[in-house]
């Protein structure tokens, strides 16, 4: 029996398989395809203490071996979370880890104080990268100082449940990000989110997205975050779940080789409904093919030139 | 129930044009993916083993027929990825994640005008078929490329039909005055539209000034087809929005905000 348990600050997963963010909606739209109990865990929609309604459409657009997405955090906001949500989803058996988004860090706060006063929570993630808002978010994941005055906001109201901080990878030094976060408080990070681009239409000389500039997910950023995840485990001690473009138990088992405790399945949800499913069933096979045992076997066995 | 399943192409038949390779307009016929029932108006997300990681998207198609033996969809290649589609051979797998969305409203008794704007006639293929007093039904069917690129002739041996077409822009008019003559005497009936999006806003427009009772399939990019992703809303008259994939594609034209206005 092949060990795909992962131990977190705080948070024991049954596998390394978590759902990202956005490309999972809240877990219950996917029951059809899959037994949520199996995933090691859910990261839900990105949610606000109030409703958001998000970017005027169209707001995704497909490009070559990925996506282009500006949604806007269009969230039914934590109050209708926790009531409508939270009491249907598996989260006794499988990890909910709720996403919060907020526009200050004292907004940061009052989320994180809502969410883990809930049993059914698991950890929670702070999207200090979202690009597709202009307050918030992106602001925040592109200023360290910022970074580590949210993370410690969030950390103050957490009470028991761990914090996870997700990054961004339109930064000059993720290092830097992933050190702020840490000195924060932050339990483990989670990177990359997307990447900005932009399409354009030649026809209608129109850019694909109304927000003009949207994050790039898929596989064809596998490897900015394989990138990112690597300078990352090298600037801080603390756990790192890897994503971005992953699509295969091999494309999570890179992230894991280069040192990822865990990893998210974001935009492959899309190229099939039970991909993260699948991923879940396939790793233990994909493991035995390259001859570990567990995952701690692999785990940052990167070889370096010159090592 | 919705099931994700891998089905063997049965055959690509295109409609108005020569056997040759990617046709413009097809008829796709594929293997029943073991679906338990579906509803005319609902749809399916497609995605053929040849998009490989280039399409991380799979292409929601209006399901123009389901039976026990065979699902059948009928398209037009607009771009990259039904190109690929188009491309399809007898044998050829593809995966297939449905029935998805809303459905048409059926009322045996009730008159109900049937508007199909182009690819747009798809879903009342079976519609057609399905419903029990086809006497009851009325097509009107406008469209741009020849009659016959699409499945017209077949919906017109089963039901009350005509059709409009736009071949200029000048001959718009001639199909705004046709649709609205129809809508004029369905007052009292169900209307019943899909269509491109001009072509809904128009049919959106004579249902709610004459009262007719209307529901309007709607289409968008779509990047999940099952609700999670948010790509494909729409707004409501309430500034709510809806998505489209779960909340639609059908949905009652008073209820969604189209063209903009109210």
């Amino acid at each position: 029996m092949m060990d795909t348990t992962v131990r977190l600050p705080g948070l024991t997963l049954k596998n390394p398989v978590l759902t990202a963010s956005g490309t999972f909606g809240f877990g219950l739209e996917f029951e059809d395809f899959g037994d949520l109990r199996t995933l090691g865990g859910i990261v839900v929609k990105g949610m606000s203490l109030k409703p958001r309604q998000g970017n005027p459409m169209p707001r995704v657009a497909e490009t070559a071996c990925g996506m282009l997405n500006a949604i806007g955090i269009q969230n039914p906001g934590v109050e209708s979370f926790i009531k409508n949500k939270l009491p249907h989803l598996p989260w006794e058996d499988t990890a909910i880890i709720a996403n919060l988004y907020a526009c200050t860090a004292e907004e940061f706060g009052e989320l994180a104080d809502i969410l883990s006063a809930e049993e059914g929570v698991a950890a929670l993630e702070v999207n200090v990268s979202c690009p597709n808002v202009k307050e918030g978010g992106a602001a925040f994941g592109q200023d360290p100082v910022q970074i580590g005055r949210v993370t410690e906001a969030v950390k103050a109201k957490a009470r028991n449940k761990p914090v996870m901080v997700k990054l961004s990878p339109n930064v000059a030094d993720i290092g830097v990000c992933a050190r702020a976060a840490e000195a924060g408080g932050a339990d483990m990070l989670s990177l990359i989110n997307t990447v900005t681009g932009m399409a354009v239409d030649l026809v209608t000389r129109k850019p694909l997205l109304a927000n003009v500039i949207g994050g790039l997910s898929g596989p064809a950023i596998k490897p900015v975050a394989l990138r990112c995840v690597h300078q990352a485990v090298r600037a801080v001690k603390i756990p790192i779940i890897g994503l971005g473009g992953i699509v295969t138990a091999r494309d999570a088992l890179e992230f894991i080789l280069v040192g990822a405790h865990a990893i998210q399945v974001g935009t492959a949800n899309f190229l099939r409904p039970d991909a993260a499913f699948r991923l879940v069933q396939q790793l233990p096979k994909d493991m035995e093919i390259i001859g570990i045992g567990s995952l701690d076997e692999l785990r940052g066995t990167l070889v370096l030139p010159g090592a | 129930m919705k099931l994700c399943k891998k089905v063997k192409v049965v055959d690509v038949r295109p409609f108005g044009q020569p056997m040759t390779a990617g046709p413009e307009f097809f008829e796709l016929r594929l293997e029943n993916p073991g679906w338990d029932e579906w509803k005319p108006g609902q749809f399916v997300m497609l995605r053929p083993t040849s998009f490989g990681l280039e399409h991380v998207w799979a292409r929601p198609f209006s399901i123009a027929m389901c039976d026990k033996q065979e699902l059948t969809l009928f398209i037009q290649r607009v771009g990259r990825g039904t190109a690929h589609i188009a491309a399809l051979e007898p044998g050829d797998h593809v995966l297939v994640w449905g029935p998805l969305g809303t459905s048409f409203v059926q009322e045996p008794d009730t008159h109900t005008l049937l508007l199909a704007g182009g690819v747009g006639i798809a879903p009342f293929k079976g519609y057609a078929i399905l419903h029990p007093k086809r006497d009851n039904l009325r097509l009107v069917f406008a469209h741009r490329a020849s009659a016959r690129c699409y499945p017209y002739e077949q919906l017109a041996d089963a039901v009350k039909a005509e059709r409009v077409q736009e071949e200029k822009p000048e001959h718009l008019a001639r199909v705004i005055t046709l649709l609205h003559e129809r809508i004029s005497q369905y007052a009292d009936g169900l209307v019943l539209a899909c269509g491109p999006a001009p072509f809904l806003t128009t049919v959106r427009k004579y249902a709610l000034e004459y009262g007719a009772r209307c529901q309007l399939s709607l289409e968008n990019r779509m990047a999940c087809g099952v609700g999670a992703c948010l790509g494909c809303v729409t707004p409501g008259v309430d500034g709510e929005n809806r998505r489209v994939c779960v909340e639609g594609p059908v949905f009652w034209a008073q209820d969604i905000a189209l063209g903009g206005g109210k």
